[in-house]
């Protein structure tokens, strides 16, 4: 051969990866990608796609080995030892409880809409990229049942967590969000998952659980947690690069590329609700505020992203300027309605201890003690007279994000921000004006919605009264399971674990 | 007498998780199990998939094979992917030490320039091949159900790009790391009349919408055929003309090979014994590409091992599918 220029890095893994696609000639190009074009987004040349990292299959087989191995080696050895009795407190465990019902699911989303996509681009650099982010969930999906399994042996409410995440009401919002992105064209999902959720949201939804774990002496999460760490790394450079690409190819995009960053954004912070209060009510060791959380991890770091990509045109998420008011509520909120409904959740609830009121007053300052500290004071009174306070009315669950409509005004923390309309001569019900214009944007996809609650009335639950439902349909154990952390078997037994003496019922209720 | 570390003990409330119980009985299980069993949702998807708005996500209607229960396929190497990243680590150790080998001791660019055109012409293009395997594969993983099914398939995707990148590595080593023999390569594929007949199969490969006929088509007909013509009978033919050394450079593949082989035999075989419907189904794809592929390969057999060494391969293939309970055409081309 004749000696030419050496390839750099790059051109290496070019021709290691693209190169070997080719344009096809026996059947038609839009014959083997049907997907690409029906968004609308126009691509001039996928050879202006930049691989956002550049890993070999050998290369990918011996670091992930290395790290599964290393990952596995703790998981033993905190099975061994049993490390649960080790964490600050057995209510930390709900944080778990709601991970492992509520996020690992989408990790296995994950995989599969990865896996359609890292099918359908007709960019194999693209390709490529998105099915090592296939195959690396479903190593999240897979560690998270070892890594919770422990757990599992010991605690109750993790056992049922793929059912229950098809079935148990709020854990529609998780999965509707990510049926919604894994229903979309290919480059809506990239925008949905690699860019609003793994690039702009992963420090508040991820890390939250991770550093949750790490504050509460959960050695089997925190060391998941890590070994992902360079997983999620990559993930997200592959969120910037899709955004930037679509958004170089052509100025048709911009348009559709914003509506996707609204839509996705206010779906996010939606989902994120879920977390704030995991942030602020669930960890018995606090790691910061969900308004902090959200400053830092939104408002400042979003804002730079923002900025940088004002150049093509993009504006900040159109409801940003809600989402950033409410920091100071939602949390507060989601906690007081679960609080609730704690009889249908596969987690416990319960009061905040004093010392941790005074936390949140002090972390929130202009609303807790105003709006919310009255509230747990009253219900903590009537529990202490035999009257734990359950909601049975069913709630009303927003068509677009499923939340109970729950949420308030910015302007009026006392109003709710619920919203509805009529489509065809059906009234759908929204917790928010930007949900509203979701719905109003695709309303042929969200009048599809499966709502839990409407599912409950349809008789589709199993039925006819509540407990069989939590029972029959959603595999809640009756007083394992669900209620008020005070008095469950797992206080119970965390108590003996702990030589914790139970506090004399009598004398509370006198 | 046996050192003995005393430890507390702490009684357990349950051995697994229910979903798991139900399925295996209650007691301990195992990684395979916890990582590959009832953890994809089965019901209440929100919306139709705007790219298929017939049907819902995750519907089993996405092949015409019927199984009551789509995790009655397993995998026998128990792959969950801590499993499967383990065992292609040390495969891929393997490979590394001896691509250096062959690098520092110039091996295979030592090779007379009459050995670099055939192998540029006969076994790298196969590249191409595990680009659209890969694609296959990566739809499979997306389309069919249960993880017991579909996490097998993403495995087999990856290890097709890591495949594709080993014989890309063979031309980089020829042509010292400039990339112009894989242009020489990429240049027999796409106009070479030779290998036509199959890039046309591949291409057609690639439009089959129904994911167990991609399966059954992808992973045993062109995967048996195609790997044992390339790395055994090929790699024979290139040691004749001493090029023994090129086997160094494939043996990731013969092992690869053994180890896939084991797992698509259950896959198909387990299909096949569900219902008379399923093996008809099966049957008429396999005699519908089993013919072709042999077709595909005949042309590059002619130019190369001569006609008779697909007769082998046929034999091969035949005994593989009667295993699982299908017959083969007798086709070799």
């Amino acid at each position: 051969m004749t000696a030419t220029k050496k390839l750099n890095l790059k051109q290496k893994y070019q021709y290691l990866t693209r190169d070997m696609d080719w344009e096809p000639s026996y059947q038609k190009k839009s014959d083997i990608f049907p997907h690409e074009d029906f968004e609308g987004i126009k691509i001039v040349d996928w050879d202006g796609w930049e691989d956002p990292f550049r890993l070999t299959m050998d290369s990918y087989w011996k670091y992930q080995a290395e790290k599964e191995k290393k990952l596995y080696a703790i998981f033993d050895a905190f099975a061994q030892n049993n490390g649960h009795q080790n964490i600050s407190d057995a209510r930390y465990v709900n944080s778990l409880k709601l991970f492992l019902s509520g996020v690992s699911p989408l990790e296995y989303a994950a995989f599969q809409g990865y896996s359609k996509v890292g099918r359908q681009f007709s960019g194999a650099g693209a390709r490529v990229a998105c099915q090592m982010q296939a195959i690396d969930e479903l190593r999240h999906s897979q560690t998270q049942q070892h890594a919770m399994s422990h757990y599992n042996k010991h605690f109750n409410g993790l056992h049922d967590a793929p059912l229950m995440h098809d079935r148990v009401w709020f854990l529609s919002v998780p999965k509707s969000f990510f049926d919604d992105a894994r229903s979309a064209g290919p480059f809506e999902f990239l925008t949905a998952i690699s860019f609003s959720f793994e690039y702009v949201l992963t420090n508040l939804l991820f890390v939250p659980f991770m550093s949750g774990a790490a504050y509460n002496g959960d050695m089997a999460t925190v060391t998941f947690g890590f070994s992902a760490q360079s997983d999620e790394a990559r993930h997200m450079t592959l969120g910037l690069e899709i955004i930037k690409f679509m958004l170089e190819q052509h100025e048709d995009n911009v348009p559709i590329v914003q509506k996707w960053i609204d839509k996705w954004f206010w779906r996010g912070f939606r989902l994120l609700s879920l977390v704030s209060m995991m942030m602020d009510y669930m960890l018995p060791n606090k790691v910061m505020s969900w308004q902090e959380a959200w400053e830092v991890y939104y408002e400042q770091s979003g804002g730079a992203l923002f900025k940088e990509l004002a150049r093509y045109g993009i504006k900040p998420p159109k409801y940003q300027d809600v989402a950033n008011a409410a920091k100071e509520h939602i949390s507060h909120q989601l906690w007081t309605t679960f609080y609730q409904y704690g009889q249908a959740t596969n987690f416990h609830t319960w009061i905040p201890k004093e010392e941790e009121m005074e936390w949140l007053a002090e972390k929130y300052p202009n609303t807790f003690d105003k709006y919310y500290r009255p509230r747990f004071e009253h219900w903590e009174k009537e529990h202490k007279k035999g009257n734990r306070f359950y909601n049975n009315t069913l709630p009303q669950l927003c068509q677009v994000c499923q939340v109970p409509v729950l949420f308030t005004k910015t302007e009026d923390p006392t109003a709710f921000s619920h919203c509805d309309t009529v489509h065809e001569g059906e009234r759908y019900h929204f917790c928010s004006e930007a949900c509203g214009e979701i719905f109003a944007d695709e309303p042929a996809k969200y009048v599809q919605a499966v709502l839990p609650v409407h599912q409950i009335y349809k008789g589709k639950c199993g039925g006819p009264d509540l407990p069989d439902v939590l029972t029959d349909h959603y595999h809640i154990n009756i007083g394992e399971d669900n209620f008020d952390y005070v008095g469950s078997p797992d206080e119970k037994r965390w108590n003996e674990i702990k030589g914790i003496k139970p506090l004399n019922k009598d004398n509370d209720a006198a | 007498m046996s050192v003995e570390i005393k430890t507390s003990s702490v009684s357990t409330i349950r051995n697994t998780y229910s979903h798991i119980k139900r399925r295996f009985g209650d007691k301990p299980a195992t990684r395979y199990q916890e990582a590959s069993y009832d953890i994809e949702p089965t019901h209440n998807f929100h919306y139709k998939p705007l790219w298929d708005p017939q049907k819902s996500l995750n519907d089993p209607s996405r092949t015409a094979i019927k199984m009551k229960d789509w995790y009655a396929i397993s995998d026998p190497r128990q792959f969950y992917y801590g499993a499967y990243v383990g065992s292609r680590a040390k495969m891929q150790e393997n490979a590394e030490s001896s691509f250096k080998f062959c690098e520092k001791r110039d091996l295979i660019s030592s090779l007379d320039e009459s050995i670099h055109h055939k192998l540029l012409k006969y076994l790298v293009p196969f590249r191409h091949l595990n680009q659209s395997a890969n694609m296959n594969n990566s739809m499979v993983a997306a389309d069919s159900i249960a993880t017991t099914v579909a996490q097998a398939h993403i495995y087999q995707a990856m290890d097709h790009l890591g495949i594709g990148q080993y014989l890309s590595r063979i031309a980089l080593m020829i042509d010292g790391n400039t990339g112009t023999a894989l242009h020489t390569s990429k240049a027999f594929w796409m106009d070479d009349p030779m290998w036509q007949p199959m890039r046309k199969l591949a291409e057609d490969s690639m439009v089959v919408s129904d994911w167990f006929e991609s399966t059954l088509l992808q992973n045993l007909l062109i995967d048996k055929v195609l790997f044992s013509f390339a790395y055994e009978a090929l790699d024979e033919w290139f040691s004749e003309m001493g090029a023994r050394d090129v086997g160094m450079l494939t043996e990731f593949m013969r092992d690869w090979n053994k180890d896939t082989t084991r797992w698509i035999i259950a896959v198909i075989k387990t299909a096949v014994a569900e219902s008379d419907y399923n093996k008809e189904t099966i049957q008429a794809w396999v005699n519908h590409w089993e013919p072709r592929v042999f077709e595909a390969l005949e042309p590059i057999a002619l130019e190369t091992v001569g006609k008779e060494s697909l007769s082998k391969i046929q034999a091969e293939l035949a005994a593989l599918l009667k295993k699982t309970g299908l017959q083969s055409t007798g086709a070799t081309s």
